[in-house]
């Protein structure tokens, strides 16, 4: 999870190859790749607060348990006390206080500040690992297409046209709200069952954007000079393709990586706004917010899951935005 | 009864056995309990509508417009299982007989209307005719005549075509094995069924006796539909008036217009005012937009009838201004969660009522909305305004009673607790609740609930209502409601305690009830031709439902409903828990 954060460490350990590749620099600044990156994100002070929050956000998910324990209620547990039972409403109209942070929710009275805090791990947990997955594939697939060129790019090529021609909301609702209802067959349920299922669908149909710009990445890069040298030394496919070519994609891989993650972040909201997400009560910004319409009246109840997810999305663009400024030499500051 | 009434978000029709029988057979007489002949009228407060009529007045004119946030399933008379337009037909349709325009209780009794008289029965309760009134007409100056009843009830009978609305007269009628349908088999003779002697005489034959049977006879199929105008499943577009009002505008989904039919004579018509000169209906209004509309005046009346959103809940019963201008009536409608008799460790009765124990009954009542909009928390299956209702004291109705639910789990032999599944409509919030509700309070007696929620469509034909499938997941518990058709016995219970209404393929409302001396006592309740005999009959079915501890009920369900600015004739009818749309007026 924490994969992104490590990101100008990682950078720092391309391999000699790599740098020899930016020579020019080289002999300007006699800095490596990694550090002028490094150097670059340090000065942008916006992704640098992109980056603080999104620790904030890491920390805050991990250690859910421990934060509800100090300053909130169980995410589950009901206060029907604090709740009005002619309108169903919060007394007081949002049960804003020092022991309920964020108000409760209509009708059961549940800590509005827990299930937001537990929502963060659904929520970066689904889309943290449905990354992943599309990164796995999408690098892998980009890589061969890019590198083997002829019958298997267009095999590759065709089949990602495919999966972006698919309307992936409609048939990602489908397949969960299917799937879903054949706990027995897959062995696992509840929860675990959703997030698996939620990971799979969200990873598994967006890695044809991130195999596209792997694919064309590898194309130049096989064409360069050092992969020529490589190759007239004798050396072999899987050694270009590992030592050689895929060190280079690390920048781009880790720029839309960040970049990928807000984007799961909404679309896990969209599923669980639309109730094909996690089920019932555990706690997700989506869902909190679809009850939340029907309650338009108790405006905090939208409010609290709609900024966390807005922080989040934001948070992860700001920083993923910062990251490429400072990765990609190309972009001119 | 059947599918319709379960899914309908407010199927609630009812008529009052106990009061048919008082009526039974008596003259063409009524007194319709409006403003004009001396009925209390009411001053503007909180529930000024349920008792009494709330500004009642004669004048004629204006336009009423009402709304709807969806569409119903129908306005064609033999297609339709919704209790809003079972109300509203009657604007546009006279069925044999119907129930009074009257506020509260007297709403659910029964007034002839095509007929001179309630039904007269002969052959022990097997034969009932009826006599139609002199002088009507059709929108288009016809005479109406028995035939015309006639055809209605046998067209409406083909569920093929038309595939909503009860299937009573299927069930009960004495029709020739050949006879399939009105569009199939035009030439069958079904006298056997129903005779027309004359154009004024309507005879219909049972199979078996049914004291109850003017509560057919007000069923919407037997509005008349004239033959050479039946299209079928298209009737909808274009519906014949019987009624003081005729379709003027029909746009399916949009809007239906409604205007004057000169054809329809006051003459004929005792318990109609037909006071303003058209209706507006309008379709697919967003229920919030609906509600705040209402509440503005610029709308008349939600023609749903099943109460405002939360949203709007919350200002109206906030607002003393608003509040005064609610009513909150009490359908014939149960909200409750099945609990699985054949399900280990379910099986055992007192494993059940651990969990009637350990429910927080509050806790359900404030899932479905609390006091008002959500009901009163229900200690039986059965509804107070059911004929044979008693009230049940089996179980505390408080916040729970662990110590208790304890016991029973000591005397069930798991002092530890148990788990299992519940079962929910998946996109039906309070249900949502519920389950999560249960989950909470049945875990503080070691009984843990794993959720699981299912599409609403296919809710009982392939999961909770499918034997197999229960079994197959192990599903302990599952929410379930049920609305009367009318509120006798046989009208709430029979399709919900019956076990052999139960089918393997599916599509079953009873999820959890087989107990053989219910299916007797059921047996001997049809027999039974007193009344009062009868309904107590059903009062101890509902007793042995709860000390089997087979359903845990939550709510008797309430409505809150807001009364229209500038109408006149307002009141709710006991019949559907709504406002009877029959004789609104506009000031």
């Amino acid at each position: 999870m924490t994969a992104p954060l490590d990101a100008p460490g990682k950078t720092a350990e391309v391999p000699p190859e790599a740098v020899l590749a930016g020579a020019g620099v080289k002999a300007i600044q006699g800095r490596s790749l990694g550090q002028i990156a490094w150097m670059r994100l340090k000065r942008d002070k916006v992704a640098l607060a992109g980056a603080g929050v999104v620790v904030l956000l890491i920390i805050t998910a991990i250690s859910a348990p421990l934060i509800v324990d100090v300053f909130g209620h169980p995410p589950n547990e009901f206060h029907q006390e604090m709740i009005d039972t002619s309108t169903m409403t919060p007394k007081g109209g949002t049960g804003i206080s020092g022991d309920f942070l964020f108000g409760v929710e209509p009708v059961n009275g549940r800590d509005l500040f827990s299930r937001v805090v537990y929502g963060a791990r659904i929520s970066l947990l689904i889309a943290v690992l449905a990354t992943l997955l599309s990164v796995v594939i999408g690098t892998a697939m980009g890589v061969m297409a890019g590198y083997f060129g002829g019958w298997v790019d267009t095999l590759i090529s065709r089949t990602m046209d495919v999966f972006l021609a698919f309307p992936l909301l409609v048939f990602a609702m489908a397949l969960v709200g299917v799937l879903g209802q054949f706990e027995q067959n897959l062995g696992v349920t509840g929860d675990t069952l959703r997030i698996g299922l939620l990971i799979f669908v969200i990873g598994f149909f967006n890695w044809p954007y991130i195999g596209r710009i792997i694919r064309g990445q590898t194309l130049s890069l096989r064409e360069r000079e050092f992969v020529d040298a490589a190759r007239s030394l004798g050396a072999r496919g899987p050694y270009i393709l590992f030592r050689e070519i895929l060190p280079n994609l690390i920048a781009p891989i880790l720029i839309y990586a960040t970049l990928l993650i807000p984007t799961n972040v909404l679309f896990e909201a969209a599923l669980s706004f639309l109730g094909v997400g996690i089920q019932a009560p555990t706690a997700t910004w989506g869902g909190m917010l679809s009850q939340a319409v029907k309650f338009y009246n108790v405006p905090h109840f939208m409010f609290f899951p709609g900024m966390a997810i807005f922080i989040t999305v934001l948070a992860f663009n700001l920083f993923g935005d910062g990251l490429r400024d400072a990765l990609d030499p190309k972009t001119s500051r | 009864m059947n599918k319709r009434s379960a899914v309908a978000f407010a199927a609630a029709g009812a008529a009052l056995s106990l009061g048919l029988s008082a009526c039974g057979g008596g003259g063409g007489e009524t007194t319709p309990a409006d403003g004009s002949s001396g009925a209390p009228a009411a001053a503007e407060a909180f529930n000024a509508g349920l008792e009494a009529v709330f500004n009642p007045s004669d004048k004629k004119g204006g336009v009423l417009k009402m709304a709807i946030s969806e569409d119903w399933d129908s306005v064609d008379p033999g297609d339709t299982y919704y209790a809003l337009s079972w109300n509203l037909i009657r604007i546009y349709g006279r069925s044999l007989v119907t129930y009074t325009p009257a506020p509260g209780a007297e709403g659910r009794k029964l007034s002839p209307d095509l007929a001179e008289s309630l039904g007269e029965s002969s052959d022990d309760g097997k034969t009932w005719t009826y006599k139609l009134r002199a002088g009507l007409k059709f929108e288009d100056g016809t005479p109406i005549t028995s035939k015309d009843v006639k055809y209605a009830v046998l067209r409406s009978m083909d569920k093929e075509t038309l595939v909503n609305g009860p299937t009573y007269f299927n069930d009960w009628l004495d029709l020739p094995k050949d006879f399939k349908s009105v569009y199939k088999t035009p030439d069958v003779n079904t006298d056997s069924a129903i005779e027309t002697p004359d154009d004024q005489t309507i005879v219909f034959h049972l199979k078996k006796a049914y004291a109850g049977f003017d509560n057919f006879a007000a069923l919407p199929g037997t509005i008349p539909v004239p033959k050479d105008k039946d299209t079928g499943v298209k009737y909808r577009e274009k519906v014949i008036a019987s009624g003081p009002y005729k379709f003027d505008k029909v746009e399916p989904g949009k809007q239906y217009t409604l205007v004057r039919n000169e054809h329809w004579d006051p003459a004929t018509d005792p318990i109609r005012k037909a006071l303003p000169d058209s209706y507006e209906i309008s379709l697919g209004v967003n229920a919030d937009d609906l509600d705040n509309r209402v509440l503005a005046g610029d709308l008349h009346i939600d023609l749903a009838g099943s109460g405002v959103q939360p949203a709007a809940l919350g200002r109206v019963l906030g607002d003393p201004a608003l509040k005064a201008r609610a009513d909150n009536p009490t359908g014939a409608r149960t909200w409750y969660t099945s609990i699985m008799s054949n399900v280990p460790p379910l099986d055992n009765v007192d494993c059940r009522r651990a969990i009637i124990f350990a429910a927080d009954r509050v806790g359900l009542q404030n899932a479905y909305g609390g006091e008002f909009a959500g009901g009163d928390i229900a200690t039986g299956l059965m509804p107070p305004s059911i004929g044979g209702w008693k009230k049940l004291d089996l179980y505390p109705t408080g916040t729970g009673d662990v110590e208790k639910a304890k016991e029973a789990l000591t005397a069930c032999g798991k002092p530890e607790g148990f788990e299992t599944v519940m079962a929910y409509r998946a996109d039906r919030p309070k249900e949502k609740a519920i389950a999560e509700s249960l989950q909470q309070s049945l875990g503080k007696a070691g009984i843990k609930l794993d959720l699981k929620g299912y599409p609403t469509g296919d809710y009982f034909a392939l999961y909770a209502g499918k034997p197999d499938f229960v079994k197959k997941n192990g599903i302990g518990l599952a929410t379930n409601g049920w609305g009367a058709d009318w509120n006798d016995g046989f009208g709430f219970m029979s399709q919900i305690v019956d076990s052999r209404t139960i089918r393997e393929s599916g599509g079953n409302y009873n999820l959890s009830i087989t107990d053989k001396e219910i299916d007797a006592k059921i047996d001997e309740a049809l027999l039974e031709t007193d009344v009062a005999k009868r309904d107590a009959i059903w009062g101890e079915i509902d007793q042995r439902v709860m000390e089997q501890a087979y359903v845990l009920p939550s709510v008797w369900s309430k409505s809150v409903l807001v009364r229209p600015q500038g109408a006149t004739n307002v009141f709710v009818t006991g019949a559907f828990d709504m406002y009877d749309y029959l004789n609104l007026g506009l000031e």
